[in-house]
């Protein structure tokens, strides 16, 4: 006989007993047993298939309604990762700060190289300056900051803050010596190997940033991961040499007028293929805060390249405004792409819709 | 940070060292994380405790260290809960360990602005001496010329939440002082379970225990919102889905135990007579009763008297008497034959008398023999014939005209029902307070209770009428009641009656066949344990110093009592009525008139800070300077910090082991009521007033404990469980005397403490028993897991079915084997017949299983006992914005207790004027998250985040029609007061199809108060005080209401709103009043 | 390193597609990323207990928030606050530093014939025919990943791997700064603001160490939330979700349990009724990690081309 269930007590105890995890939900069906009908098919004409393919690839969720109010597939519109509990002032301070850091040792070790005195020695103070704002900024944004020694307990290669700690960490000496060697005329060869080391890992300081941030799920920011190093060093570039044409009379600062151009220009290249790989993603940076800031960013990037390359050779002002365009539009590139990176964060869309077109595309059997 | 300086654990080198070469694992794991142990562990010693909130009574383990408990967590061992628990089981830690309970008596002294600090000891004495003055001020000898040795000035109310040593040492004690008004949240929970189930079976508990769920073929869930209010126990609903079982949510809102049900079917709320009537009357006309079974085990074949008349178009039954606007219930019974009710109404000495007269002897023992039966059903007065008329016109069309329900899914409840009952399956019922609490809610649970006999699956495994009760001991405050119109065991208390004995008590209220043919044991035993050596023979064993009831003292009556001036001084024992109980305005009304107030709970509820900052404060009506209300504030000792009893839904009662000691001034309610008692002994030590012997005689002598003096909850169980001359402890109630040579505190209860060991405090783990978990604790009676389990068995004692075999005759042990102990004397064999004339448990055939009944049969038809008729029939709620169109002369419950009052006015009938304005029908629920009033929940953080604030359920259709924005506020008016709640719009609710056209309901949860760290206005200010006639509970799941969208006035506009509402109604003091 | 048979379009050239390897030629050290069997294996513990889980079967739970209290009561979780959301009865609204557990309430109408609800509305007013409905609730929790993001990018330590191949962070270690929070693809991990530090589910890793279950998981009353051994409770799931689709229930489908998927399969993986982000999952999450080893690189050229940049700025300068 077809029995409604197996609940069977027999005079030797219970028959057919089944953990309560094993409970049949969501099958009206299972209602239809004890008329013996075949719960096991799905009902006729239900052309359904089972959803362990459809966990995989199938769409749909969105056309129902929803708990709540809306429409949008997404649990009431509610963000799926959390956004980064960085400080914008802080950590977006120091992808600018840290940038400018680096790019500055690597002039003041190319100025050194190239019997730059001044050049050499501004960018050297630039750089220590730089590099003391960046380190209260990342001191001061950690919840626990008298905790900070933790950075060297581990070097993690998984890690880009952990790499950019020892990195940073090696960086800061060798810095100051070059600086003090330079300020107080001691130990010149010293001094002079130092301000060659700060200027190799300064190339590094102003890049690493950009694994920083692209090591994470943030949409704006991972997705862009190949570019955004060049983003980096093309803006690191731009700030470094526009600090010295701000700072370093015209007969020394041929190259930094030089290095501003390769710099913007490698900058913007760099941007436009990330916006385009971004797709839809890439609204999180044209639109609202960040897509003002971004512009204009541009505009001050481009406008002090062509400064740079045009006029700033001549005229003291020029130089001087050149520079300043580009120290603002590194600037608001990174602020501009830290607010991006929060604004993507914010929106369930930018997560899901991307990983629904990857799915889409693994599985090109089930229709779209 | 722990991690030692040692340059050996910088874990860089440990890095570079050993296999975690990225650092990832192993290497960087710190010193503390490696010591870290779970205080699980690090605890002394475990303590076995049982869970305070609901009557499912999961299991707690006690984790205590340094005499502190560090831990609370699910006991697995436990066959009922197997070490699981909802969020308020895990939030019981916090809960008795967090900051929100008070550590100090407060005092308010009269017209006082605030608390004060009062020491306890002197608190005590000033509550003693109130108590002994009032009293003695309150008393009264006489009522209408009948003896009724009472006081009447002050009452209690509380007991649920309590041990079962509590209740009695509380009902003991304010009984012997000739206190009758004693309640607690029995009455206004299932109060109506006990009439429906006793009526019908013999006992008003739950048939049977969750965890037989799993042995059914179908689940149906009526009235109750299992998963929200009783999770732990939907594991064993759980348990039967995944072997296949069906289940069937019936209820006006889809609830979180909808989500989970293979069928949910939505209907109007306070129709489900209506709904069962339909289904009875599906299986009658249909013959697909399960008709061995009921010819052998129901009072289908009893002929019943020519005098009784069914509801005719008055809508009333004969019997009506529209003065006392109730039934005499005399022409109800059967033919030739008295039989007494096993429970609910059953003082029928006038009618004993009157029979006496006519030379009848009651249970028809005179010449004319037994009650008549006719086998073949076919007889015109047979109840079968009876009840297939009462129910003819409950058609599918007037379920759907009614309910709501589309005759379709009306179908498929009733196919389900009948292919998963009879002779090889079984369905149960799982009802809770949805059925309880209407006016006419001791029929619901008859309705259920005759669908189950129809169908046989009363006492078979995976049936039965499983009853959800909601305090841990609400069970156990009806087995020991404190509740005045029962004696502990459910022998009722005397009513007050010219010159009446003992034996005109017993003659009045028993049934002279099955097992109440012994209530005479029963009561000598209790007045033995009760005054001890002052309870002799001659003195008719101190019968004449139990007080005398005259008509109701519900707690509604009470508070009518209060408002009037009568009663002055009032004890809350863990229950807050400000937010609870029905018609909250009433209950604060009432309270501001006291001398005095004692309140004993965790923390300031609404029932303890009225006087300063209760609505009518806030409105104006009530001036704190002027109320006189002294105010006691005791803070109560918790679960963990006392020792004791707590029978659960399942009738088990389970011994919970302290913990911890309290702190400060908070004590157990057994130190309360047992030093109270000293107290007031002492005060009227001497005294020669007859009035206070009863007081001066009671045995009051328990040893005590630790610097506080805490009783010992231990002797008081064996008090209850009672000894015999030799002092030794008895082992069952069969043991029980009526020559006072045998004391027993409560007779159900007998056995609980057999062999002097303490049975209740049993913990023999699951997987060492069967599922009846026979040897976990103990339950009542005798035991018996599953009760009437004789009928699972045929008459012959055969399992009815191989596949549900519960109880059997074993021919050749010549007794009663298998899964659960007997309910049936062992060894009487199913053929045995009792001699002519035989009484008591003699007088009990080998084949009848209902043993507590006067016929011992399941009565399809009740001909005593239910004060609104022998057969549940549909009538509208109070306030009902429908017409009643099966009766239509009869709108509401022509027996049903109503109150005339200015502050408890009635809607219109739907036919009068002014109908239209409260349109909307409101029903209750409760929230996972909650409990009950909140006076637990509402002050622990843990639950008070999860559902922080009142709100109320609508439907996207009644939104749109009203304009009510989701998430948005809305005002909800009666005739009573107005609340707000914030709106949740929702598919849960839909609307209903009702007599052709659309009406909408909304659920609303009722936790809230103005106390609390969840804070929200109280749904009970919008209920009324009507209730059920046999039970007094009061109808809270059905009312009508206005709802419009946006908050609340605030101040005195807020009654200005509900005066401006009732004058657009045109509502008067007469109407709803109409029997 | 793993790549499953049925998806073999998913290694080497298409990393940007879940399951597969990241390109890595010079991942190096790296590639131990990819190992998806043994976590705690790679993870430096020698001699270790199998890898425990959760299978939260979202198909029987009662959404009572056992679960989300007993794990506050355990673990002295703070309260966070009253707010009444209106979301059904979610009024925790995500996992994050105070809530470890998090009960998702989600409610649907549905097509009727289109899902298996248990209650057809009533035709509401205008519209024609019946909306079946039904009522989603679930259980979420740390995922415990293969490939935890939080874990590899952690610079302290502070996130470790146990020795069940569980993933937790020691406070006396985090120092706060923040880097697991953006890297987590579920949004599990946050910071608790008053304190500082980042906080998650430890899976119980106490009473896992002394043989006794999560809190949550002991407390669940319909077994929603099953706890054990991972291979274990994958061969559960996948029984279940078979025994599901035969009832007709064929939308039901399990999340995180494929040791292939972007994050190497979940140490806590679900059985979900509908799609992943229906209940605020992503239904795709790759560990960002993955592509760490390209990022190195590109960071590598960038470094280089910088450098290269100046030295060209300075040879080509005039004086």
């Amino acid at each position: 006989m077809s029995e409604g269930s197996e609940a069977k007590v027999t005079r030797d105890g219970l028959e057919g007993v089944r953990p309560g995890r094993e409970a049949l939900t969501w099958s009206h069906d299972a209602g239809r047993d004890a008329r013996g009908d075949d719960a096991a098919q799905p009902r006729a004409g239900d052309a359904r298939q089972p959803a362990s393919e459809a966990a995989h690839g199938r769409r749909g969720g969105g056309r129902r309604r929803r708990g709540g109010r809306d429409q949008f597939t997404s649990y009431y519109g509610k963000p799926i990762i959390n956004a980064p509990v960085w400080e914008e002032r802080d950590i977006a301070g120091y992808l600018f700060a840290g940038g400018l850091a680096g790019a500055s040792s690597i002039l003041a070790a190319g100025g050194e190289l190239s019997a730059r005195p001044r050049l050499a020695r501004r960018c050297k103070v630039c750089a220590a300056a730089s590099l003391g704002v960046s380190l209260v900024a990342l001191v001061h944004d950690l919840g626990r900051p008298e905790r900070f020694i933790n950075m060297l307990r581990v070097f993690k290669p998984t890690s880009p803050m952990s790499v950019g700690s020892w990195l940073l960490g090696a960086y800061g000496p060798l810095n100051a010596t070059a600086l003090t060697s330079d300020v107080l005329g001691l130990a010149p060869r010293t001094g002079r190997a130092a301000s060659l080391g700060a200027g190799l890992l300064g190339a590094g300081v102003a890049s690493y940033t950009a694994a920083l941030i692209a090591d994470t799920a943030v949409p704006a920011w991972h997705g862009g991961h190949r570019e955004l190093p060049f983003v980096f060093v093309g803006s690191a570039a731009s700030a470094g040499s526009g600090f010295a044409l701000l700072a370093v009379p015209r007969e020394e600062s041929a190259p930094a007028r030089r290095m501003a151009v390769l710099g913007a220009v490698g900058e913007l290249a760099a941007e436009q293929l990330m916006e385009r790989r971004l797709g839809m993603v890439a609204e999180s940076l044209h639109d609202g805060l960040a897509g003002k800031r971004l512009k204009a960013a541009k505009a001050l990037t481009a406008l002090g390249a062509i400064g740079a390359a045009s006029l700033a050779g001549r005229s003291r002002a020029a130089a001087a405004f050149s520079g300043a365009a580009l120290l603002a539009g590194s600037a608001l590139t990174r602020f501009g792409l830290f607010e991006a990176g929060m604004a993507s964060a914010r929106d369930p869309k930018f997560t899901v819709q991307p990983q629904r077109e990857r799915l889409l595309a693994a599985e090109p059997n089930v229709p779209a | 940070m722990a991690r030692k300086a040692s340059p050996a654990n910088w874990p860089l080198l440990r890095q570079l060292r050993g296999k975690d070469r990225l650092g990832r694992g192993a290497a960087v794991r710190s010193q503390a994380t490696q010591a870290n142990r779970p205080r699980t562990v690090e605890s002394d010693r475990v303590v076995k405790s049982v869970c305070p909130y609901c009557a499912v009574g999961c299991a707690q383990n006690l984790y205590v260290k340094d005499d502190k408990v560090v831990q609370i967590e699910g006991d697995p061992d436990a066959p009922h809960s197997r070490g699981r628990l909802c969020p308020k089981g895990s939030a019981t830690l916090q809960l008795t360990t967090g900051d929100a309970r008070e550590q100090h008596v407060l005092y308010r002294r009269p017209y006082a602005r605030d608390w004060e600090r009062l020491d306890l000891d002197t608190a005590m004495d000033m509550v003693t001496d109130k108590f002994v003055r009032t009293r003695e001020a309150g008393w009264e000898w006489e009522s209408e010329g009948k003896r009724t040795r009472r006081c009447m000035s002050i009452a209690a109310l509380g007991g649920a939440t309590l041990d079962n040593e509590e209740n009695y040492l509380i009902k003991k004690f304010l009984t012997a002082a000739g206190i009758v008004q004693i309640e607690n949240q029995a009455r206004v929970c299932h109060s109506s379970t006990v009439v429906g189930l006793g009526t019908s079976f013999g006992r008003g508990a739950s048939s049977t225990l969750p965890g037989d769920l799993q042995n059914s073929d179908l689940i149906v869930l009526e009235g109750s919102n299992m998963a929200e209010a009783h999770p732990v126990a939907y594991q064993w609903v759980m348990e039967a889905k995944a072997r296949g079982a069906t289940v069937i949510h019936v209820d006006p809102h889809y609830s979180r135990t909808s989500a989970l049900a293979d069928i949910f079917v939505p209907l109007r709320a306070g129709t489900d007579i209506a709904f069962l009537g339909g289904v009875i009357n599906h299986v009658l006309s249909t013959e697909s009763d399960f008709r061995e079974y009921v010819v052998a085990y129901t009072n289908a074949p009893t002929i019943v008297g020519e005098e009784f008349e069914d509801v005719g178009v008055d809508g009333l039954f004969s019997g009506y008497d529209e003065e006392k606007r109730g039934y005499d219930p005399s022409s109800w019974q059967y033919e030739d034959a008295f039989v007494a009710a096993a429970a609910g109404q059953r003082d029928q000495e006038g009618n004993v008398e009157a029979l006496a007269g006519e030379g009848q002897d009651r249970d028809g023992e005179a010449a004319r023999g037994q009650p008549k039966l006719d086998p073949t059903l076919q007889h015109p007065r047979c109840v079968w014939q009876i009840l297939k008329r009462h129910y003819a016109q409950y058609t599918p069309e007037t379920v759907e005209r009614v309910c709501g329900v589309p005759q379709d899914v009306f179908a498929e409840v009733c196919r389900l029902f009948v292919e998963n009952s009879g002779r090889e399956r079984t369905a149960a019922f799982v009802h809770g307070v949805g059925w309880t609490q209407h006016t006419i809610g001791s029929q619901y649970i008859r309705a259920a209770s005759i669908l189950q006999l129809l169908l046989g699956n009363m006492g078979r495994p995976g049936g039965g009428v499983m009853a959800m009760r909601g305090h841990a001991s609400i069970q156990g405050s009806s087995d020991i009641p404190t509740l005045f119109d029962t004696l502990p065991g459910y022998i009722p208390m005397p009513h007050a009656h010219g010159h009446e004995d003992l034996d005109k008590f017993i003659a009045g209220t028993a049934a002279r066949r099955g097992f109440w043919g012994d209530m005479r044991n029963y009561t000598v035993s209790l007045l033995k344990a009760w005054w001890g050596a002052a309870a002799s023979e001659e003195n008719d064993y101190c019968f004449d110093y139990l007080p005398r009831l005259t008509g109701s003292h519900s707690t509604y009556d009470t508070v009518m009592e209060q408002i009037k001036g009568t009663v002055k001084g009032y004890f809350l024992f863990g229950e807050n009525p400000a937010v609870g109980s029905a018609n909250t305005r009433m209950q604060r009304l009432g309270m501001s008139k006291l001398d005095w107030l004692v309140v004993r709970d965790f923390s300031l509820i609404e029932s303890a800070t009225w006087w300063k900052d209760g609505p009518e404060i806030e409105s104006g009506e009530m001036l704190t300077e002027e109320i006189a209300t002294e105010v006691f504030f005791f803070p109560a000792a918790a679960h963990i910090e006392k020792e004791g009893t707590f029978t659960n839904t399942q009738r088990m009662l389970q011994w919970h082991h302290k913990g911890q000691d309290p702190v400060e001034e908070q004590r157990s309610d057994l130190w309360f009521m047992y030093h109270l008692g000293k107290r007031v002994r002492e005060r009227l030590a001497g005294s020669q007033d007859e009035r206070d012997r009863p007081v001066l005689e009671l045995t009051w002598e328990h040893p005590t404990e630790g610097e506080h003096e805490e009783p010992s909850a231990d002797t008081v169980l064996a008090e209850v469980n009672g000894w015999n001359a030799d002092g030794e402890m008895l082992s069952t109630y069969t043991e029980l005397k009526d020559d006072g040579s045998t004391s027993c505190g409560c007779w159900i209860y007998c056995g609980c403490y057999a062999d002097g060991v303490n049975q209740t405090a049993r913990r023999k783990p699951a997987r060492e028993q069967n599922w009846t978990g026979g040897e976990w604790a103990w339950a009542w009676p005798a035991n018996r897991r599953i009760l009437y389990n004789r009928a699972s068995a045929d008459p012959e004692g055969r399992p009815w079915s191989e596949r549900k075999a519960l109880v059997w005759w074993d021919s050749e042990k010549g007794e009663w084997t298998g899964h659960d102990t007997p309910d049936f004397e062992a060894d009487k064999p199913p053929g045995y017949r009792p001699p002519p004339g035989a009484s008591g448990p003699a007088a009990i055939a080998g084949d009848t299983p209902f043993i507590m009944q006067a016929d011992q049969r399941g009565w399809l038809y009740a001909p005593a006992g239910v004060a609104d008729g022998p057969m549940p029939t549909h009538y509208e709620p109070q306030d009902s914005p429908v017409a009643n169109s099966i009766y239509p002369a009869r709108q509401r419950n022509p027996a049903r207790e109503v109150y005339e009052h200015e502050n408890n006015r009635y809607h219109p009938d739907p036919d009068e004027p002014g109908a239209d304005v409260f349109d909307v029908v409101v029903t209750t629920y409760r929230l996972t998250e909650h409990f009950t009033a909140g006076g637990m929940t509402r002050w622990t953080p843990y639950l008070a985040e999860l559902q922080p604030e009142f709100f109320c359920e609508v439907s996207p259709e009644l939104a749109a029609e009203r304009g009510l924005e989701h998430a948005g506020w809305a005002t909800l008016v009666s005739a009573r007061g107005c609340v707000e709640a914030r709106v949740m719009v929702t598919d849960r609710m839909t609307p209903l199809q009702i007599e052709g056209r659309t009406l909408h309901q909304i659920g609303m949860p009722y936790h809230w108060g103005a106390n609390g760290y969840a804070k929200g206005d109280s749904m009970n200010e919008l209920s009324s005080m009507a209730l059920d006639p046999s039970s007094h509970i009061q109808e809270v799941k059905a009312l009508s209401v206005a709802i419009r969208p946006g908050r609340r006035p605030r101040g005195a506009a807020r009654q200005e709103l509900v005066r401006e509402y009732r004058e657009r109604a045109g509502i008067t003091a007469q109407t709803g009043m109409r029997p | 390193m793993s790549t499953t048979g049925e998806r073999p379009e998913l290694s080497g050239e298409r990393p940007e597609l879940s399951g597969g390897p990241p390109p890595a030629p010079e991942g190096g050290l790296l590639n131990i990323l990819l190992e998806h069997g043994d976590p705690a294996g790679a993870s430096g513990w020698q001699e270790h207990p199998p890898r425990m889980g959760f299978f939260t079967d979202t198909s029987v739970c009662i959404g009572c928030k056992a679960c989300e209290v007993a794990c506050k009561e355990w673990n002295e979780v703070p309260e966070d606050g009253l707010d009444w959301t209106g979301h059904s009865h979610d009024n925790t609204g995500g996992l994050g530093a105070d809530t470890w557990r998090h009960v998702a309430f989600i409610e649907q109408r549905v097509p009727v014939g289109g899902h298996q609800p248990n209650f057809q509305r009533a035709p509401a007013a205008g519209e024609e025919g019946k909306d079946g409905f039904r009522w989603l609730m679930s259980s979420d929790v740390c995922k415990h990943c293969t490939h935890a993001a939080c874990l590899d990018v952690c610079p302290t330590g502070a996130i470790f791997r146990t020795e069940f191949g569980t993933v937790v962070v020691q406070q006396d270690i985090c120092n706060g700064c923040g880097y697991c929070v953006p890297a987590c693809p579920y949004g599990v991990l946050d910071k608790r603001e008053e304190d500082g530090r980042i906080f998650k589910c430890t899976l119980c890793y106490d009473r896992l160490g002394v043989g006794q279950e999560p809190a949550c998981a002991k407390a669940c009353p319909t077994d929603s939330i099953q706890f054990g051994p991972l291979e274990e409770l994958r061969e559960r799931a996948a029984g279940r979700v078979e025994r599901l689709h035969e009832a007709g229930v064929i939308e039901a489908r399990l999340y995180g349990e494929r040791p292939d998927d972007g994050v190497g399969g979940d140490g806590a993986f679900f059985l979900l009724l509908d799609e992943p982000e229906v209940y605020g999952l992503p239904p795709d999450p790759i560990v960002t990690t993955r592509d760490l080893p390209r990022m190195w690189r590109n960071v590598g050229i960038a470094a280089g081309a910088l450098l290269a940049g100046a030295i060209g700025s300075f040879a080509g300068a005039r004086r």
